[in-house]
């Protein structure tokens, strides 16, 4: 099963987003949150790379992330993380791993589904 | 340049004077950050290389070019935000062109393969007011310096320290189009930009230690601490 990692500079965004889009997933999606840096706000490349490496079970990882350093980080700790098929999808962090975790729990998902679905994601509109 | 040992000893001296340079100019960047960011960068920055000149020990038997990605991977676990895959992953990722040692021809490459990776990684171009308005000129000076108007590297460095400068200066009328502080439009004109800034520090600090080295003190077109004065 494709794993989710949410990475965001609060570590209680990314925690409240994973229990969010799990709930979406019935449960059965794999979603590690990787948020926050030494407890306050930011993100941090080692902190990620452990959350890619716990929430990938051999078929891959797609990461959701926020802004700014939370992308730089997490293409480093994916360039450091071993043995890792991951992906970051370009996606808002929320309703793309919604979308995510929907897919992932999906017989068929691949990393590039996960990755495809969570980006539609940008193409909500709340209001009409 | 010499012989091992003495590329070993000035790649831990240049360390030793960019962590103390800056711890002195902590603030600073703080304050410049403070007015455009997140007000982390001169902390960031301070804790990051002095973590880094902590492992001197480390270093006794290692190459240049270990020690030299061994900073880069200290300051991606310890600076954080963006700037520590902007600073720490691109030395890291760089480090692997002074495999042969430290030389004109070397240093040409780390410089650019370090432009590279910024510009890769930070997605910035000239003008976006961020780090690479300082590092285009400079290491576009350095390599035509040496390469086209084979200046000695002592020489080619100090123009590029020039270069750098006047891309610092560049920075403070445009309007940041990266990172947070393009989230503030407008409001960014005006203020200096801090990771420019702590560029154009580390190769301040690059220049005085490879003077120390390189045998000789070399004119420079403007003082940078001049430049960059605050009121104090």
């Amino acid at each position: 099963m494709i794993g989710l990692v949410v990475v965001s500079h609060s570590a209680k965004a990314a925690e409240g987003i994973a229990d969010v889009a799990a709930q979406m997933g019935g449960g059965n999606a794999r979603i590690v949150p990787a948020g926050g840096e030494d407890g306050g706000i930011g993100t941090s490349p080692d902190t990620i790379r452990e959350a890619i490496e716990e929430a990938d079970d051999g078929d891959g990882v797609v990461v959701l992330v926020d802004l700014g350093s939370a992308v730089m980080n997490t293409e480093l700790a994916i360039e450091m993380a071993t043995d890792v098929n991951a992906a970051i999808a370009d996606a808002p962090i929320l309703e793309g791993t919604l979308n995510a975790a929907v897919e992932t729990t999906s017989k068929k998902a691949t990393l590039q589904s996960v990755v495809e679905r969570a980006e539609e994601a940008r193409e909500y509109r709340k209001l009409n | 340049m010499a012989d091992v040992d003495t590329q070993r000893d000035a790649v831990i001296a240049a360390l030793d004077n960019v962590a103390e340079r800056l711890t002195a100019e902590k603030s600073y960047l703080t304050d410049l950050d403070s007015a455009i960011g997140d007000a982390d960068h001169g902390s960031n920055m301070q804790r990051g290389f002095s973590k880094a000149a902590e492992k001197r020990d480390e270093f006794a038997d290692m190459d240049p070019d270990d020690i030299v990605k061994t900073i880069g991977t200290t300051l991606i676990s310890n600076v954080g935000g963006a700037s520590g895959p902007l600073y720490g992953g691109s030395i890291m990722f760089a480090s692997q062109e002074l495999d042969g040692g430290i030389t004109a021809e070397t240093s040409v490459a780390f410089a650019e393969a370090y432009l590279d990776k910024v510009k890769d990684r930070g997605g910035a171009q000239v003008g976006s007011k961020t780090m690479v308005d300082a590092l285009v000129p400079a290491v576009h000076t350095y390599k035509k310096s040496i390469e086209q108007d084979d200046l000695p590297p002592l020489e080619a460095l100090a123009k590029a320290v020039d270069a750098a400068e006047r891309g610092v200066q560049f920075t403070t009328p445009i309007k940041a189009l990266k990172g947070r502080a393009s989230f503030l439009d407008w409001r960014s004109v005006g203020h200096q930009d801090p990771g420019a800034t702590s560029t154009l520090f580390i190769m301040e600090e690059l220049l005085a230690t490879a003077e120390e080295y390189l045998d000789g003190d070399v004119e420079r077109d403007a003082r940078a601490a001049d430049a960059v004065r605050r009121d104090e």
